[in-house]
């Protein structure tokens, strides 16, 4: 029982990070811009495959510095040549733009890689086991992953609360029109922050592509969970978005390793046979099976009971 | 049946010969959706006909949220979905007890399934408005969709639910067993859910779901409940989805989880913004057009979606009113006799239009000879020319072709909508 604990809260908060690296850019974002990037967790994609193309050629680490900056410049360019054109349309019409690039991405992926998943392989570097605890070895890349996003997040804290960039950020949270009535710069500032939060997310896809499935569907797959974290965790408020990454990180991560169902809670009852035939499938299935749905269950419980979610400031 | 628009209701009714004047549209609709499948008889023609009737309610249900009542919803395949299960679960349970009900009235299962579930989850996601309400649709799609999965005895797991249509009682002894019977039963239930929802938007209802739109705050001030409204849209949207799954249930025979996936629902948001969610008829030219290139496309390249979206993001950056919007404003043109001084300026920039077209097929079609058929060697053909895919001649082609015509076609359409701007100004100088 304890290695499960402690196995899946290292794991849990290793996937916590991870969705946090791509959580807090789509959060500010969408807190400054009112955009919900549609395709943030394309841009991750992108990491993932840019950093796959790269590594295969120049090595793991140059695909870890490169693939960033160039799905940052891709950011960077989506948002002066597309977002802001969509802009004076209104809001639905940036998300239906950022929906559309998301399909058109998912199709490139698709069509340049395949559908199927490609071969990136962790770097031989990093290949051991870092511990051994409870005769299960513990792969040294995942304790890489944990740091690198660790300290990212420490970077961010630091650019956002030291810096004079990260004050103007800060004040856009909360304030978005202020800011401009101030002089800001803000479409200079709104690019900034757009080309940071791809290049974030593309730096998860570097460091996640080897360890989980590079495919062209991991952006689908993902996506919505962003979006869990992003309301969960409330708008306008990183710590709120970090907090919810890894309570969503931690539910998912000790779903999996938990074999608890009604048919093994109550099936000594005995009622059992009758509680059966009500429940049907509900009986036998496993927290495990349910775990992708529990995101969304979280979801819709916070909808219901604290719309501004766990640490938002405001409602949209 | 196009011209149905809000436009067609605000001309004066004395014109015209009253009755012929206000339902001629829908006459003319009848006999069109009539002798559709005598003009198309092939096999093919009929099941892609199939396909529009239910795109087409399908399409109009989602715009009663998008266009009617300014609701993006990224979930709306969950009612199609819940519509066609329900409807073939219960064609299961008629056929197995004998019950004396025909085919006929089945969507009105998918319909009741619609709508209940409509009111379940409209009760949890209309709360808000905007884009919190497109997340939380989106987290209801997803929730739905993945308990379909593990919910393996009502939704049959990954093969779905099967039935079988020509299973229950013969009215007049059709048997719904050729696909033409099917084709009416569609084409009767896709022209009284357009007649029905196209009603719906003339009501107050109707009109209070776009002030609602359009304005919350003033629609609040003046005494409307803007999130019941919203629920009622929502609900009544979730009705008409379930009729359309209802309807694709009793066609394809066989419903499964994918139906109401994500895809499905991208797929109706397609259809109804490129259509144009602006003008009533907007969603059906978009299923009209959607469909047929689906079938038409998916056989000519495989990259087919890839063109969707491409369409998709060009008609958001620069025709955000659809084709119908498109339509719409050139009928001032028309009826002020001065479309043909702008038809020039179309036909300027249409021809670099096509040109850059070219250039991103080229592109497009090049790299997939190159990845996706690398099997097949570099040697392709691209409008019956062959050329070797991985020469660097064609991609210098492909890369002039491509850059030449989108800036030739962004100047040209700018001097087009200059013309337009001109004419239109004309127009209406010259009508008050």
């Amino acid at each position: 029982m304890t290695e499960i604990i402690f196995i899946s809260t290292l794991n849990g908060v290793l996937y916590g990070m991870l969705l946090f690296l791509m959580a807090s850019g789509l959060t500010v974002i969408f807190s400054m811009m009112g955009v919900l990037n549609f395709a943030h967790a394309s841009f991750y994609m992108l990491g993932a495959f840019f950093g796959f193309e790269i590594s295969r050629r120049l090595g793991f680490w140059a695909g870890l510095a490169i693939a960033p900056l160039l799905v940052g410049g891709i950011g960077v360019a989506v948002e002066r040549y597309g977002l802001r054109r969509v802009h004076r349309h209104g809001h639905a019409a940036e998300l239906l733009f950022t929906f559309g690039l998301a399909f058109v991405i998912e199709e490139l992926v698709g069509m340049v890689w395949g559908k199927l998943p490609v071969n990136y392989q962790t770097p031989r570097a990093l290949d051991f086991p870092a511990f051994t605890a409870f005769s299960i070895d513990y792969p040294a890349y995942k304790i890489f992953e944990l740091a690198i996003a660790a300290a990212i997040f420490v970077a961010l804290l630091a650019a956002v609360k030291r810096t004079r960039i990260g004050l103007i950020v800060q004040a856009a949270l909360s304030h978005p029109e202020m800011v401009g009535m101030l002089g800001h710069n803000v479409d200079r500032i709104f690019m900034l922050v757009f080309g940071v939060g791809t290049a974030l997310a593309a730096v998860a896809g570097v460091i996640a592509g080897p360890a989980l499935v590079t495919q062209s569907n991991m952006a689908a797959q993902l996506g919505p969970i962003l979006f869990v974290v992003v309301v969960v965790g409330g708008l306008g408020s990183l710590g709120g978005a970090f907090v919810a990454s890894l309570l969503i990180g931690l539910v998912q991560t000790f779903a999996i390793a938990s074999n608890a169902s009604l048919a093994g809670a109550f099936g000594h009852l005995a009622a059992a046979s009758a509680l059966r035939d009500f429940f049907g499938d509900i009986w036998t299935i496993t927290v495990a099976q349910i775990g992708p749905i529990l995101p969304y269950l979280l979801l819709v419980l916070i909808l219901i009971f604290r719309p501004r979610g766990l640490m938002g400031t405001r409602e949209t | 049946m196009s011209a149905a628009g809000p436009g067609v209701s605000a001309a004066p009714l004395g014109r015209g010969s009253g009755f012929f004047a206000s339902y001629g549209v829908w006459i003319a609709a009848i006999v069109v959706l009539a002798a559709l499948p005598h003009l198309f008889s092939s096999g093919l023609a009929l099941t892609t006909l199939c396909l529009m009737g239910t795109a087409i309610i399908f399409a109009l249900s989602y715009n009663m949220l998008l266009g009617q009542t300014g609701l993006l919803s990224f979930g709306h395949a969950v009612f199609f979905g819940l519509g066609g299960f329900l409807t073939a679960h219960m064609m299961n349970v008629v056929e197995s007890h004998n019950a004396p009900l025909p085919l006929m009235v089945f969507p009105l299962v998918g319909g009741a399934a619609g709508l209940v579930f409509g009111i379940i989850f409209g009760a949890v996601s209309t709360r808000r408005a905007g884009t919190a309400f497109a997340m939380i649709t989106l987290g209801v799609g997803e929730l739905v969709s993945s308990s379909a999965l593990i919910l393996r005895h009502f939704f049959g797991g990954e093969e779905g639910v099967t039935t079988d249509r020509t299973d229950l009682i013969h009215l007049f002894g059709v048997t719904f067993g050729p696909q033409i019977q099917v084709y009416y039963l569609i084409a009767a239930w896709c022209l009284a859910s357009t007649a029905a929802m196209y009603a719906l938007t003339q009501t107050p209802f109707g009109r209070i779901c776009n002030a609602v739109r359009d304005n919350p705050e003033r629609a609040r001030f003046i005494g409307y409940n803007t999130q019941a409204v919203r629920f009622l849209a929502f609900s009544l949207s979730g009705l008409f989805a379930g009729v359309a799954g209802g309807l694709a249930a009793i066609n394809f025979e066989i419903v499964n989880s994918a139906q109401m996936g994500a895809a499905e629902s991208g797929t109706v948001i397609l259809m109804t913004y490129i259509g144009g969610v602006g003008d009533f008829a907007g969603p059906i030219i978009g299923a009209i057009l959607v469909t047929y290139l689906q079938t038409v496309m998916s056989g000519i390249t495989d990259a087919w979606q890839l063109y969707f979206g491409l369409l998709f993001i060009g008609m958001v950056m620069f025709a955000p009113e659809g084709i119908a919007g498109l339509l719409v404003k050139q009928r001032l043109l028309l009826r002020s006799r001065r479309l043909h001084r702008v038809a020039p300026y179309y036909a300027l920039a249409l021809l670099p239009g096509l040109v850059a077209l070219a250039g991103v097929s080229l592109v497009i079609e090049m790299t997939n000879q190159l990845t996706v058929h690398a099997a097949d060697g570099p040697d392709m053909t691209f409008f019956h020319v062959a050329f070797k895919a991985d020469a660097p001649l064609p991609w210098l082609i492909a890369a002039i072709l491509l850059a030449g015509g989108v800036w030739l076609f962004l100047r040209a359409a700018r001097l087009a909508g200059d013309a337009y701007d001109e004419a239109a100004a004309a127009a209406r100088g010259a009508t008050t």
